[in-house]
């Protein structure tokens, strides 16, 4: 009998081992390197400067001019494009929530946006929609009788957020019609029989059911927003200045292009605390979940 | 009740006039690109934009000449399928294992594991780029085949174990009844059961790794670029070859807008790890 449950045990262990063993190098290792770079003085172009750095290097993020504007258009980046996707995302999950003509269509039409890579995404807006002589946005503001925008040029960080929001927006609508779909029928009804009114069936019902869906958008969309790189990448290059630098692209600049593996790793580590903040929430409430 | 009756029909119509409007609004940009892909440069940034034209292939031909099309292609389907492949052997068995034999541990571990994805790509990105610098590795599909699988590979095994509980427990009881082995367990009973589970975490995962964009721009330059890492060649002279940019950019989203659109339901379920059903 002993003998049987050790290894009723064993097995389901080794199945599990790979991608635990895997999963902890994986998340180890990096975090581990990230943490001792930014210790010591590593920078490929002064080779012949190395040993502990102490809080240096975080002392030369922090007081680059750049770090403040990098942090600050990271959160801004990601309040406005969580605000652009949420309220969008769940007008819209409202509005085709009940059946009509082509709803299937309209849905695939709907999410498509989120299966761009994100370059092409970039290229997309930069040359076809916010070309200031031939692109779309230019032509529908000359027809208004304005003068067109040069986006990249006088708004980077608002036409990165619009790139962004335009692949986002699908991701939010889509997880909220879903839940939305899951509502029950006959409360709604109930609620409709004793004179509710949209406003009403919208504050009491809807947005009490959909409060945990929505968070859980924002703390993905989130995730996903703080390493935002291509865009600003293929776009713009975190220009023009650092307008729109975030901290992910700072990060890249510091390590790829002046080679300052230390400081880059200091950055490196802001980021990673920031992300960490958010994961604590997410986990809570996936971890409800589960106990369910 | 007649009064009833048009009341609806008119905020039927709104409603789908609307819903209309919106998705053809958000997916125009798409429709615009496609529609530029067989114009000739000319007719690409002409003011105001055509919409009636004579159709040309040639900008196919051009981008399949001069950028290596063939190339970047096959790097990303090789980096995408491989990734997805070895990330479902890996993740099958601990998701198995997870929601037939759980112990107090396993919510944890789920939490945990979901908890890795939290790690900034380019909190990482130094530490692996050295790595990979010091065993030769940059620049290769094997370098973005370890990086696709291991950063899937959370979401993979989330998804596949909410697709085993649904799984009765008495099938696989029976299945030992009666003597199987494990592998026979698997082979017989677990494969037919879960292959829908597997296909569907399979396309999503493809579908991620196809698109990614941060590692293959910084990790994959010439030999192993994606068609990620394409597209950015053609991000220079002020968009002059819009219409070949066009081209490039449908050759390189088509197949997998397809592929998404066939898993945008379980995309649902894998993204937000079982959170939202």
């Amino acid at each position: 009998m002993s003998s049987q449950s050790r290894s009723s045990r064993f097995i389901p262990r080794l199945l599990l081992s790979p991608a635990v063993i895997t999963l902890l190098i994986w998340m180890v290792v990096p975090l581990a390197l990230t943490i001792y770079f930014s210790s010591i003085f590593y920078n490929l172009m002064q080779p012949d400067v190395s040993g502990f750095a102490g809080w240096m290097n975080y002392e030369f993020m922090i007081t680059n001019p750049a770090f403040t504007d990098a942090i600050w258009n990271t959160l801004v980046l990601l309040a406005s494009t969580v605000a652009i996707t949420v309220i969008g995302g769940l007008a819209i999950a409202l509005l085709i929530n009940e059946a009509f003509p082509g709803r299937g269509m309209v849905r695939l039409l709907l999410i498509s946006p989120f299966f761009v890579m994100p370059t092409v995404n970039a290229l997309l807006w930069k040359h076809m929609m916010m070309n200031p002589i031939y692109g779309v946005l230019a032509q529908v503001w000359t027809f208004f009788g304005f003068t067109p925008i040069n986006w990249l040029q006088d708004l980077p960080l608002f036409s990165i957020i619009l790139m962004i929001s335009w692949q986002w927006l699908p991701f939010a609508c889509l997880i909220l019609m879903t839940s939305l779909q899951s509502m029950d029928r006959e409360q709604l009804e109930a609620a409709e029989m004793d004179g509710a009114n949209y406003w009403q069936k919208f504050r009491y019902m809807y947005l009490p059911h959909l409060a945990r869906p929505i968070s859980v958008v924002i703390m993905i969309e989130v995730i996903f927003l703080l390493s935002v790189f291509a865009e600003i990448f293929t776009t713009t290059n975190g220009g023009p200045g650092t307008q729109s630098t975030n901290l992910a692209y700072l990060i890249f600049n510091e390590a790829l292009q002046s080679f300052d593996i230390g400081v880059a790793s200091a950055g490196a580590v802001f980021a990673i605390i920031l992300a960490n903040i958010v994961a604590i929430f997410l986990v809570r409430i996936i971890g409800k979940n589960l106990e369910k | 009740m007649s009064t009833k009756k048009s009341k609806w029909t008119t905020s039927l119509i709104v409603r789908t006039i609307a819903a209309w409007g919106i998705a053809l609004l958000l997916f125009f940009p798409l429709i615009f690109m496609g529609f530029t892909a067989f114009k000739t440069e000319l007719q690409a940034i002409a003011v105001p934009s055509l919409w009636a034209f004579e159709p040309t292939l040639e900008n196919f031909h051009v981008v399949n000449e001069r950028s290596d099309y063939v190339q970047f292609a096959w790097n990303s389907v090789v980096t995408s399928v491989v990734s997805t492949v070895l990330g479902l052997l890996i993740a099958a068995p601990a998701a198995y294992s997870m929601a037939f034999s759980p112990t107090k541990g396993t919510n944890g571990l789920l939490l945990w594991m979901l908890s890795t994805k939290f790690m900034p790509a380019v909190g990482a990105l130094l530490p692996i780029y050295i790595i990979f610098q010091q065993l030769g590795l940059l620049d290769t599909k094997t370098a973005l085949v370890i990086i696709f699988t291991m950063m899937n590979l959370p979401i993979m095994v989330w998804m596949l174990y909410t697709y085993f509980k649904d799984i009765p427990h008495e099938i696989l009881e029976a299945a030992r009844m009666d003597g199987a082995s494990v592998w026979q367990e698997f082979r017989h009973v677990l494969l037919p059961l879960g292959i829908g589970g597997l296909a569907s975490t399979g396309l999503l995962c493809l579908v991620l790794a196809w698109n990614e964009a941060f590692w293959a721009l910084n990790l994959g330059a010439a030999d192993a670029g994606t068609l990620a890492t394409m597209m950015v060649s053609y991000s220079s002279p002020e968009g002059l070859f819009w219409a070949k940019l066009s081209a490039a950019s449908l050759m390189a989203i088509a197949p997998i807008v397809v592929i998404g659109w066939f898993s945008q339901k379980q995309l649902v379920q894998g993204l937000t790890f079982g959170a939202v059903k």
